[in-house]
């Protein structure tokens, strides 16, 4: 290798399976690079071409598909592709595009073959993006340096800038030019310690105070944000993440207790995880119409399937899933607006069951209502009200969330009503429980505001938090309808399966698996007046009472983790291998391993459930 | 010497002759070997779409921008297509200048006296660099530097000189960016000129940064400058002779 060429050489060094090879092996690599470039949109790889090279993408992006044409892999600065084809018969298997202009380094077959001989590392990097990466995720630890499962602070690069909340807006803007950043904390320093109280950013700064032509020495306090949205140190960057989405803030400041660690900015986020679901959920909010958000809906499965081979767990794949299927919601709710103008009243779309619960995977139906402003005047409002609950219903339709077969959505008129009446429904369902009704209301219990005002859900919440602890008589009812659905625990012996037509030979993880956990575990946080609507929040709520034995709520948390994890790799396995993802498990699909932990975890599933009977006195087939 | 002189000549011959007919006249007339064979491996025809025209990418540090008073320190060339660079084929000489360093030239290129000093004359690689130009279309970037310096180093060494088309990356991007004079209002509302720079028309195509001022890597970033001009602004079957200068 020329020693010019060194740049070329500590590029390679930086990026996986290089970033191990000593340097004689890189120089000899680079000597027989070539070089390609590729404009935006043209192909790269075409399917069943002959092709002798790895490709490795200095700059740009890559898109890489499945026969089929589906997405497959978003590939981009310091990844490869193009090994599958080497591995096999120097036939693409994948077809590859650049989605970006494109810069790529070509390894020539004779080298790739030569490391695959000879370099355990590049062997086992290569196979392991193969699918036995898949298979074999379950059975491995997180690792700490997984996007999916680190923590907020690994984006913490400097001690967080900050400055009284009495200084002046020119003093706070020069401060921020100082220090080079892009948001300034504001402090509270009357009492014992400083307490944060407000934020401003580049952003604001441009909006509030130059549009507005503010003097120079208006207080900052009268522009600052002072309802401050922050998170955890110990929160997972994921969750950060979906916290800035969700709110769509840029600067998120990172607590411990009362004191400031730091603040991380959405780029910081961006720089992290650059092949993450954010990439997509940014996305969304990018299309300009349904078309484009149909476009970008076919990229959600393999997000999903990313975040599983990156180990993440059933807290956050549901949670991640959501926020994707709560971005379309609210972008659809936008380009309605936009469409059909500005709502006449206010009003709060609502997303029910697992999308509520923060609990959505791949195969979903969509469950919403629209929480009216009390003003409501059918008459004059509903026209508006109903076009708009159509175009964000047939909007999601178009992006896989299929039509509820219940009829659970805003364009049921009874779903799209003031809160007066929506209070009047959780009144009655709780006060006067008929088992048959409040089979279908459950849903209307796992509840969530997604868009406009959404103080109108935390008030439905706040209702169903007083009345439902109070009634024995409706948790009875409830308790009794979550005991329907049982564990498959003769699975493991005869095989217990659901008995309709194409599925004779399977049980359903969801029916027979998760969905009676959740069931149960709302039970209790009625009971306990919690308005958490994440199964896992509600074990933790749960778990401070005495509600349930401790080692009932770590059980059942296990059990339900582990049992919501087989699912979703079930899903995902299918979508690898180009099937429709379902629920639906094979017994001889399951791993020993997988096995024995269902039948452990369905145990504690059935005990549990057993402990629902007799704490609510739920008997199953009459009323109490 | 200036652009447009330096240029005058080419294109008054041009007209009676094309490339690859002077090459052949060329070759006849030269005298020193290595100069006929550089001719003797010819040139391609004018109607040759790029997409199958050879290029080699040229770029040359010298201690300053005058071929009369400067002289070349190092050399970088990197044969391609607009396919494919193959970087096997680049090469880099750093040759000792005939006139001193220059104090600011060093803070450019970082090529200093010491590593001068163990470097042979221009003459002692004239073969190996001919030869790596030889039945190509070198690019460069900025066409007043590599041609007339490799004239003078010539004149200077063998008495001949020497001539031969070029792809100019620059003139391209100058071509693309016509007007990048501002006007008195947009220089008032702060605007930036578009610069044509190496490093900077790289990025309007996607092209990574590279640390500028080494002759092999500034060669390199021209060929990949050249492969996405191209690509974004041309057709493959472009023939040579709407581009070359």
């Amino acid at each position: 290798m020329q020693a010019e060429l060194i740049e070329i050489r500590n590029h390679l060094a930086q990026h996986a399976p290089f970033d191990e090879m000593p340097e004689e092996l890189l120089d000899r690599i680079v000597s027989d690079i070539e070089i390609a470039y590729f404009r935006a949109g043209t192909d790269i790889l075409k399917l069943g071409e002959r092709n002798a090279y790895l490709y490795y993408v200095r700059s740009g992006a890559v898109e890489i598909y499945r026969r089929s044409g589906e997405l497959y892999n978003r590939i981009t600065e310091g990844e490869i592709f193009g090994q599958f084809g080497l591995l096999m018969n120097k036939t693409v298997r994948f077809p590859a595009k650049a989605i970006e202009d494109s810069l790529i380094y070509l390894i020539p077959d004779e080298i790739f073959q030569y490391l695959w001989e000879n370099d355990d590392n590049f062997t086992d990097f290569v196979e392991i993006e193969d699918h036995s990466r898949l298979r074999s995720a379950l059975s491995r630890r997180e690792k700490s340096n997984q996007p999916m499962t680190a923590r907020v602070t690994r984006l913490i690069s400097r001690e967080p800038v900050m400055a009284p909340n009495t200084v002046r807006l020119q003093e706070a803007a020069r401060i921020m030019t100082d220090q080079g950043v892009s948001a300034l904390l504001l402090m509270d320093e009357n009492g014992d310690s400083p307490r944060l109280s407000g934020i401003i950013t580049d952003r604001d700064l441009r909006t509030r105070a130059l549009c507005e032509a503010l003097p120079s020495e208006t207080p900052i306090s009268d522009i600052m944000t002072d309802d401050l949205i922050t998170t955890n140190s110990s929160s997972f960057i994921f969750e950060a993440m979906l916290t800035m989405l969700h709110n769509n803030i840029h600067h998120l400041p990172v607590m411990d207790g009362d004191k400031v660690r730091g603040v991380i900015a959405l780029s910081d986020i961006v720089k992290h995880e650059s092949q993450s679901s954010l990439y997509l959920v940014s996305n969304i909010y990018h299309q300009q119409d349904v078309k484009g958000l149909k476009r970008l809906s076919k990229e959600v499965p393999n997000t999903f399937v990313r975040m599983v081979r990156e180990d993440a767990n059933s807290h956050m794949i549901g949670s991640a899933m959501a926020g994707i299927g709560r971005s379309f919601s609210q972008r659809l709710l936008e380009l309605g607006e936009e469409k059909l103008g500005p709502p006449p009243i206010p009003y709060c779309f609502m997303a029910l069951g697992s999308m509520a619960r923060d609990e959505q995977l791949v195969v979903t139906d969509q469950d919403n209502a629209m929480v009216l402003d009390d003003s409501f005047d059918p008459a004059q409002h509903d026209e508006y009200f109903l076009a708009l609950a159509k175009f964000v219903s047939d909007g999601l339709a178009e992006c896989g969330y299929t039509y509820c077969t219940g009829d659970i959505m805003a364009t049921n008129q009874k779903w799209r009503q003031p809160l007066r009446v929506w209070k009047e429904y959780f009144a009655d369902w709780i006060e006067n429980p008929k088992a048959e009704a409040l089979l279908n209301s459950n849903i209307f219990f796992d509840l969530d505001g997604i868009y406009g005002r959404t103080e109108y859900t935390e008030e439905l919440k706040t209702l169903i938090a007083e009345r439902a602890s109070n009634s024995q008589r409706f948790l009875a009812m409830l308790a009794r309808n979550a005991l329907n659905r049982t564990p498959p625990l003769g699975f493991f012996r005869t095989f217990v399966m659901e008995e309709s037509g194409k599925q004779a030979k399977t049980f359903n993880l969801k029916r027979r698996g998760t969905a009676p956990v959740s069931d149960l575990i709302r039970v209790h946080a009625l009971a306990r007046g919690s308005r958490a609507q994440n199964t896992f929040n509600r074990l933790k709520a749960i778990g401070e009472t005495k509600l349930i034995p401790e080692d009932g709520v770590d059980n059942l948390r296990d059990a339900f983790e582990f049992i919501a994890i087989v699912r979703i790799r079930h899903q995902a396995l299918a979508i690898e291998a180009g099937r429709e993802p379902d629920n639906n498990v094979r017994p001889e699909d399951l791993s020993p391993f997988e096995r024995s932990h269902l039948k452990d975890a369905f145990q504690v599933v059935s005990q549990a459930q057993k402990f629902l009977k007799f704490r609510y006195h739920a008997q199953v087939g009459r009323n109490v | 010497m200036s652009d447009e002189q330096e240029h005058a000549g080419s294109e008054a011959l041009t007209e009676t002759l094309s490339w690859p007919e002077r090459y052949r006249e060329l070759a006849e007339k030269a005298k020193d070997p290595r100069l006929k064979a550089f001719y003797e491996a010819g040139c391609v025809a004018p109607e040759t779409p790029v997409k199958d025209v050879p290029f080699v990418a040229v770029d040359f540090e010298t201690t300053g921008l005058d071929p009369d008073k400067h002289s070349i320190v190092s050399i970088g060339v990197v044969p391609f297509t607009l396919g494919r660079v193959q970087l096997g084929g680049s090469r880099h000489w750093l040759v000792k200048p005939q006139l001193p360093l220059h104090q600011t030239s060093i803070t450019i290129h970082g090529i200093t006296h010491t590593d001068i000093g163990k470097a042979p004359d221009l003459e002692e690689v004239l073969d190996e660099v001919l030869e790596s130009l030889a039945g190509r279309i070198p690019v460069v970037h900025y066409r007043s530097i590599e041609r007339p310096f490799l004239n003078m180093a010539l004149k200077w060494r063998i008495g001949e000189e020497i001539c031969f088309p070029v792809m100019d990356t620059m003139a391209i991007e100058a071509h693309l960016h016509p007007n990048r004079k501002l006007t008195w209002w947009q220089k008032l509302k702060g605007q930036q000129p578009v610069s044509i720079r190496l490093g900077d028309s790289r990025l309007r195509y996607g092209l990574p940064h590279y640390p500028p001022h080494n002759a092999l890597v500034d060669a390199l970033a021209s060929a990949e400058l050249l492969m996405a001009q191209i690509q974004h602004h041309f057709s493959p079957e472009t023939p040579i002779r709407d581009l070359w200068l």
